[in-house]
């Protein structure tokens, strides 16, 4: 059988790495060669420009709005939803009444509503939040409000307010999903620990806080980059819900948004390309400095 | 610990997380139940009185909404999902197959190639994969489509299925080799059926991530546009037509088979979108 190993090896991995080698990483490999030149995207002659690019990119005013916005967004989506997620996730297990320390009655309801904005894709929830957020009173959300005493409020069609309607959907579409993580991971703790400090006079607050919390470390690491992720991209809730897109005023721009608009309508693809190239670095620092910062000595249960 | 009873202070710690979850339930369900409701209002009752329900339901914006190629657009979502999720499933457990059980030179690299795919978002390399695909004659194409939503795919279903298939047992595959069956016919006829938990929950994951794709066919299939194409496209076309009514109707054709496949599914559905993310 040996001998046919390496053949059998070979053939297995050959398709599908030929597959990802054309549509992944030549396409990553390329983008590093085309921030190099001047390329239009039209015409197949271009010249090699040096670093001219990622200069020009240095005095860009609307890169550097995207790249505020993108922070916004960076910090914003994984502080909010994991906070809230971890909130409700704390609730389902042990807001329960009863002896000891239980989960609440309706923990499966409350997952199966909550995970729903997963499931569905981004431009279905961007369109329906487009109409909520319209600027009319009778709009849903400033009609809500106006029960309320407060608005109309002009929300998208607000410089000040459309990045952060853009964050509240980013937030209410992921908190589900990480609710249900970390469900799962709290699932894992042996119920004694909880009953244990519960005993020891402990409220559930600092249960919370104290026990809680350290034994979901590495699930609540390994959220905090992909939110981090998902933060730099928000290109598709970008383009589909906001006016222009990116606007009003640039006040909605991302980094994806801008790779785009240079890259396929103003042609200039070597300048875009040189976008990526900065977007790639970004991705890479923030993933380490997250990794790092956020670790931990393991827990062992 | 018979002593523990049931206190005021249980009770209404109890009331309270109900009426914070209550709230949150309202606040994901109101934006899809309101948009389901509004496919059968008028334009004027969709805005002059979003709270109420239709006084006559509309049903003629669902045969506008036909009109308006809505099928077309979800036949083109189902063919290249379809062979977007079974080449990837096959490819994916091919490679982590592989990966998971012969040691050879290059098994750590090829692993790390393919794993460090899932770290870096695809608009990234946007331009010059649209120049790609372009080159190879595959803009607007199904098969195109399905090459590059399969190449997308495998980073992570490779490494989900990598790990899966460590979890294994190796006597039966051993069993099998001794009574001379080939590498190929033991994947196939061992490995790929005890791995079908593995399967099932990553083939749901991409199944859900195909279907909502909307960055590659945005710029790879202008001209043969998939669902999620059309109902972005929705805000700038009725922007100047204003029948909302349409929209909505548009809307809940895309919503109401993921919305009734996730209330069939929804365990597996959440195991299998969240069990990746663990690993």
């Amino acid at each position: 059988m040996q001998h046919g190993k390496y053949r059998f090896i070979v053939g297995f991995l050959v398709a599908p790495l030929a597959l990802y080698a054309v549509f992944v990483i030549s396409p990553f490999v390329q983008t590093f060669y085309y921030s190099f030149t001047n390329w239009t995207g039209i015409s197949p002659e271009f010249d090699y420009v040096g670093f001219d690019n990622f200069e020009f990119l240095w005095k860009d005013d609307l890169f550097r709005e995207a790249f505020f916005n993108n922070l916004v967004l960076l910090i914003g989506l994984p502080v909010f939803t994991v906070l809230l997620a971890l909130l409700f996730a704390f609730l389902l297990n042990v807001g329960g009444t009863g002896a000891g320390v239980r989960g609440i009655t309706g923990n499966g309801f409350y997952k199966l509503a909550f995970f729903m904005p997963q499931v569905l894709s981004v431009p279905v929830i961007a369109v329906i939040w487009s109409v909520i957020f319209s600027p009319e009173s009778e709009g849903l959300a400033n009609s809500f409000l106006g029960w309320l005493g407060l608005g109309p409020y002009d929300w998208l069609a607000s410089p000040d307010m459309a990045l952060y309607c853009v964050l509240w959907v980013l937030v209410w579409g992921s908190v589900g999903f990480y609710l249900v993580l970390f469900n799962a991971a709290m699932s894992s703790v042996p119920r004694d620990i909880f009953e244990a400090a519960f005993i020891d006079g402990a409220s559930r607050l600092s249960t919370f806080v104290r026990v809680t919390m350290p034994l979901l470390w590495d699930t609540i690491q390994t959220s905090w980059v992909y939110l981090a992720i998902l933060a730099l991209d928000a290109y598709a809730l970008v383009f589909v819900m906001t006016i222009g897109p990116g606007g009003p005023d640039n006040s909605t721009q991302v980094m994806a948004l801008r790779i785009a608009q240079e890259g396929f309508q103003n042609g200039k693809a070597g300048y875009a390309s040189a976008m990526g190239v900065v977007l790639f670095f970004l991705t890479l620092i923030i993933a380490a400095v997250l990794l790092r910062a956020t670790r931990r000595e393991r827990i062992e249960y | 610990m018979a002593t523990q009873r049931r206190t005021g202070g249980d009770i209404s710690v109890t009331a309270a997380s109900h009426i914070v979850l209550v709230i949150w339930s309202f606040i994901v369900i109101v934006p899809f139940a309101w948009a389901l409701v509004a496919s059968t209002k008028t334009t004027r009752e969709i805005f002059g009185d979003p709270w109420s329900l239709p006084a006559d339901p509309q049903w003629q914006n669902f045969e506008s909404a036909w009109d308006n190629n809505v099928g077309e657009y979800l036949l083109n979502s189902v063919i290249v999902v379809s062979g977007g999720v079974v080449l990837t499933m096959l490819l994916g457990s091919m490679v982590a197959y592989v990966l998971a059980r012969y040691p050879f030179p290059g098994n750590r690299f090829i692993f790390y190639l393919f794993a460090s795919g899932m770290m870096f978002p695809v608009f990234l390399a946007l331009v010059p994969l649209f120049f790609v695909v372009k080159s190879l004659g595959m803009l607007s194409t199904y098969h195109g489509l399905i090459l590059v939503y399969t190449a997308y795919s495998l980073p992570f279903t490779v490494f989900f299925m990598h790990a899966f298939f460590r979890t294994l047992p190796t006597s039966v595959a051993e069993a099998a080799v001794i009574d001379g069956a080939s590498h190929s016919n033991v994947f196939f006829w061992v490995m790929l059926p005890m791995a079908k938990p593995g399967l099932l929950s990553i083939a749901i994951f991409n199944i859900l991530g195909q279907w909502n794709q909307f960055v590659l066919p945005q710029f790879l299939s202008p001209d043969k546009p998939l669902l999620t194409q059309a109902v972005a496209s929705l805000l700038s076309n009725q922007r100047y037509r204003a029948d909302w009514g349409t929209v909505f109707a548009f809307l809940a054709i895309a919503m109401i088979p993921v919305i009734v496949a996730y209330l069939a599914f929804y365990r597996q559905v959440q195991s299998g979108l969240t069990s990746g993310t663990l690993k």
